[in-house]
């Protein structure tokens, strides 16, 4: 479902002399339906990298990434759209949203986007916030004044809110409390049953252990010491 | 949805020996929001203005395909046939609500203008049509008869933007549509644009120096500078991973709150 071969990325500070770093060279993994996959590796190994280049936040320099049928490598922006509209889901680390737009409202987005009928939708996103744990008395106010642990889990109902058959997960249970951690490990594993594929980076090793199939390190595709190049006069 | 709205090839608008916009090429689906970006006298507007008719370009094309499956050259048109595919299939919404409202005509009017224009004539429909605009562009049905001028400036910008969409636009196209507004304004603005262009299934150009608001509002993005596309692909991409030497300042400069 999700594969990625070859896949090499630098960037390119024009700003600062020019200077180009090299982060990640020929990265390869690949991640079958109801498979989760852990990306592992220290801090600054390009964990976040690769899956932002899955997700098509970041270019692809050299290299192909698959998700489904689409090559990320080459799609026009409509396709990556239509992607991450259908296929494939994405809970970031932090969520970014409209200002003052309500909570309900932001996790029913991903349905209406879709053609999901308002009352569907809100009807839905109702449901996993109530599992989540987050009050009904939330739901019509906005999540910006939401504690981090809160927003996390309405990012995290916006990510399970549509059966995507591919996930991208960054440090789901990062700042939950047991109870939610668990709600959220028991949507992973529901989601895997359902045959998603998953990627996700886990810094918590205990849910690492409870839903990964298989872990990745990174650092076996980071240069050995990030090459910083300046370009030639 | 698998033929394109609006494409164009090398279009190019000079002010006598300055460049306006050069070269411009781009395509643009059913449905799409684009985003441009780039500081003052990037020719942002300058582009805007040729597309929709309101500059006439120098060089290159511009094909639009209408509701019909007609494909027409906005830039070679007579200027009443031009004016007839802008009445018919766009909207234009100004950075100054004023450039778009008539300010000395009541709320109701302004709506119901653009459809007496196109040949509606019975009172109560168009009158029933400007109060189910003004619901949803959040203003009480109660300040129908009230001239724009009594309104605040949130107020009044989404009244344009309800005039601008009565006659059901397939294309809009919007200069700094949050440009004067406080950004309290310019949050509820933005949603309730996200909300129209999704439900009514619009496309749209969008041209802003606020990174902010193309980040949620527009699905690609074209950055300029000195009149030329210097780089351009999906919003999030342009933004979070720029390639480009002055994509890479513009976004740089951007104040963290």
């Amino acid at each position: 479902m999700i594969s990625v071969d070859d896949v090499s990325k630098s960037f390119t500070l024009h700003n600062q002399g020019g200077a180009s770093l090299c982060v990640m060279r020929g990265a390869e993994l690949c991640v079958a339906p109801g498979e989760c996959v852990a990306l592992t590796g220290p801090s600054g190994a390009g964990k976040s990298t690769l899956m932002r280049m899955v997700y098509g936040n970041y270019r692809i320099e050299a290299g192909t990434i698959r998700v489904g049928t689409v090559a990320l490598e080459t799609a026009r922006p409509r396709d990556i759209l239509a992607l991450r509209r259908e296929t494939l889901g994405h809970v970031s680390q932090f969520l970014r949203v409209v200002p003052r737009v309500p909570t309900l409202d932001v996790v029913a987005e991903p349905l209406r986007r879709l053609g999901v009928d308002a009352d569907t939708a809100h009807a839905r996103a109702g449901a996993l916030l109530e599992r989540l744990r987050i009050p009904q008395a939330l739901w019509q106010i906005a999540p910006a004044t939401f504690s981090g642990g809160e927003q996390q889990r309405v990012n995290i109902a916006r990510g399970f809110v549509h059966p995507w058959p591919a996930l991208l997960l960054d440090e789901p249970t990062a700042s939950l409390d047991p109870a939610n951690r668990e709600t959220v490990l028991e949507l992973i594993m529901e989601a895997k049953a359902r045959g998603a594929a998953i990627l996700g980076i886990f810094h918590d090793a205990d849910a690492r252990a409870r839903v990964c199939d298989r872990e990745i390190d990174v650092g076996r595709f980071t240069p050995a010491r990030p090459t910083l190049e300046r370009r030639g006069q | 949805m698998s033929t394109p709205l609006l494409e164009t090839d090398g279009l190019t608008k000079r002010y006598g020996s300055r460049i306006g916009c050069a070269g411009v090429s781009f395509t643009l689906w059913p449905g799409e929001v684009m985003g441009i970006v780039g500081e003052s006298g990037s020719g942002k507007s300058t582009l805007l203005s040729c597309l929709a008719g309101h500059l006439a370009s120098d060089a290159g094309q511009i094909r639009y395909r209408d509701r019909h499956g007609e494909t027409h050259l906005p830039a070679t048109m007579s200027e009443a046939a031009r004016r007839r595919l802008a009445r018919e299939e766009w909207a234009y919404v100004h950075q100054n609500p004023r450039d778009g409202l008539r300010m000395g005509v009541s709320a109701g009017g302004n709506i119901g203008e653009p459809l007496m224009a196109r040949g509606q004539r019975h009172y109560g429909d168009i009158r029933e049509a400007a109060l189910s605009w003004l619901e949803r562009v959040e203003i009480a049905r109660d300040r129908i008869d009230d001239p724009p001028r009594a309104f605040s400036g949130g107020m009044q910008q989404r009244l344009q933007i309800a005039r601008a969409l009565v006659n059901n636009p397939r294309l809009v196209f919007m200069d700094e549509p949050t440009g004067g507004l406080d950004v309290s304004v310019q949050a509820r603005l933005l949603d309730l644009l996200r909300g129209l262009v999704r439900d009514l299934g619009l496309s749209a150009v969008i041209v802003t120096h606020d990174l902010a608001v193309v980040r949620l509002l527009a699905d690609r993005l074209m950055v300029m500078q000195g009149g030329y596309v210097v780089e351009s692909g999906l919003t999030d991409q342009v933004l979070d991973d720029p390639q480009h030497a002055y994509t890479q300042l513009l976004v740089s400069s951007v104040l963290q709150v």
